[in-house]
């Protein structure tokens, strides 16, 4: 009598296990399809460092004090800027980013008194050289318009 | 004589191109199932729906080089695909599609293809043999021995389907069950021959998988155990015939189980026309619950198999021959 139930209940789990199965196979697809579709990072998510554009005038809005450059433990962060006529204060010239160095550590946009600088969402890279990870931000804000 | 000829060579030509195709396009099948089973999209890149992959496949395989490594039999080697692919293949020329589309009307045809379907598992032996690798050996051991104890059950749940019809002719045994689903062997023998038919298609079904060597009876690749056991030293094309064969036969054995069961090319109800549609119907949805078995159970332990058919399937399936012949004799 066990060997019928034991034939039972095995017969019965297979067809059950086979229920489950079709009920997934008609389920939406949870896959995301990579190259053609990216998620959308969350609020907090931590990429490389980038510029904030100034709403008002397009621009930067850096004032080119260097604590970001000061605050970075591993200096990655190279930055200059110039007097010009008309403006005030100084103008960013160069802003680079070395991110081979960096370890999103955020010191520098935690330093960063006038909130020039965020983290990006960007997650996807890859590069043929370890070169195509020294950034120009600067640059970068610009392409961006 | 020419008529004759004519035929002979439209039916050659139609049944390795159906066979041919039906090996393409059923990998493509189950890499989709596959992957909507796991709720993945599955092959998409390659044309619409993924639907040029398998000549994607096709041409990669054919490009690679067919390596034949030191060691192994040069012969057995060479002929094991084709002795797994041509059995299957010659098996279609028996299996009736339609009412008259099938190639050869043989009164034995069950027989025939029973016969043929054993020596694609000499072909599986002789494979792994020839290439002198211990997986291969070991994967041999385990295709043989699956075999005869799957082989066994499997016969006797035919036999007592042929007691039962008293025919081996399959294009009769399909006209048998003419009239509605309810004529149908699986359903018309519970009545008139023994009340344990459905349980003996189960057995058929299981014992189909096996003969196949599907998952979850794929001892003679467990890849995870033996590399890919038979088809360890394999390449290119010589893999490729190996897998075209592998598909043939799990083709031979839904049209099989839609004949013997499920009434071949009768219609399911009596005012619809009967057609070679309903045929396909049936075997595609055959081997779609393949598919879904593959992808639904693990592979069972080797000792479990053989415990299964000698302890479980043989039995029922003696049980079941006896009260057919009893519910014969009273009835």
């Amino acid at each position: 009598m066990a060997y019928f139930n034991e034939l039972y209940s095995g017969t019965k789990s297979l067809f059950i296990g086979m229920g489950i199965t079709i009920k997934e196979f008609f389920k939406p697809v949870v896959t995301l399809q990579y190259p053609h579709e990216s998620l959308t990072m969350t609020a907090r998510f931590r990429g490389h460092i980038e510029l904030v554009r100034d709403l008002e005038s397009g621009g930067n809005k850096c004032i080119v004090c260097g604590m970001c450059q000061k605050a970075c433990p591993s200096g990655c962060i190279t930055g200059n800027g110039e007097k010009r006529e008309g403006v005030k204060g100084k103008v960013l010239t160069e802003y680079t980013l070395d991110f081979t160095k960096c370890s999103l550590c955020g010191m520098c946009v935690e330093s960063c008194k006038p909130a020039a600088i965020q983290f990006s969402k960007d997650y996807n890279l890859a590069g043929p050289s370890r070169e195509a990870y020294i950034y120009d931000l600067l640059k970068r804000l610009e392409e961006q318009k | 004589m020419t008529t004759e000829l004519i035929r002979l060579l439209a039916f050659l030509v139609g049944i390795i191109a159906f066979a041919a195709l039906n090996a393409a396009y059923l990998v493509w099948v189950e890499r989709k199932g596959a992957a909507h089973f796991q709720r993945r999209i599955g092959p998409k890149e390659v044309g619409p729906y993924g639907l040029l992959q398998p000549l994607a496949d096709g041409a990669k395989l054919m490009s690679k080089q067919l390596l034949i490594p030191d060691g192994v039999d040069p012969i057995l080697f060479k002929i094991a695909p084709l002795m797994v692919l041509v059995p299957a293949v010659m098996s279609f020329v028996t299996i009736p599609f339609g009412e008259h589309l099938a190639a050869r009307n043989i009164d034995l045809g069950l027989l025939m293809v029973f016969a043929f379907a054993s020596i694609n598992v000499l072909g599986l032996l002789l494979g792994s043999w020839g290439s002198a690798n211990k997986y291969a050996v070991i994967a041999a051991a385990r295709v043989i021995s699956q075999n005869i104890a799957y082989e066994i059950p499997m016969l006797l749940t035919a036999i007592a389907l042929v007691m039962a019809t008293n025919t081996m002719n399959l294009n009769e045994m399909v006209s048998l069950q003419g009239g509605g689903f309810w004529h149908w062997n699986l359903i018309k023998l519970t009545f008139t021959a023994s009340p344990l038919t459905p349980i003996a298609f189960l057995i058929f079904f299981t014992t189909m998988l096996a003969e196949t060597n599907r998952a979850p009876f794929d001892m003679a690749e467990a890849e995870s155990e033996l590399v890919a056991g038979s088809f360890t030293e394999y390449s290119g094309m010589g893999f490729g015939v190996f897998f075209m064969g592998e598909y043939a036969n799990i083709v031979i054995g839904a049209a099989l189980t839609t004949v013997l069961f499920l009434g071949g090319w009768q219609s399911p109800l009596p005012f619809l026309p009967n057609s070679v549609v309903w045929f396909l119907m049936k075997m595609y949805v055959i081997i779609f619950t393949v598919v879904w078995i593959r992808w639904t159970f693990p592979r069972t332990q080797f000792y479990a198999l053989l415990n299964l058919s000698w302890k479980v399937l043989i039995p029922i399936s003696l049980v079941n021959l006896i009260v057919t012949a009893g519910w014969l004799k009273v009835f």
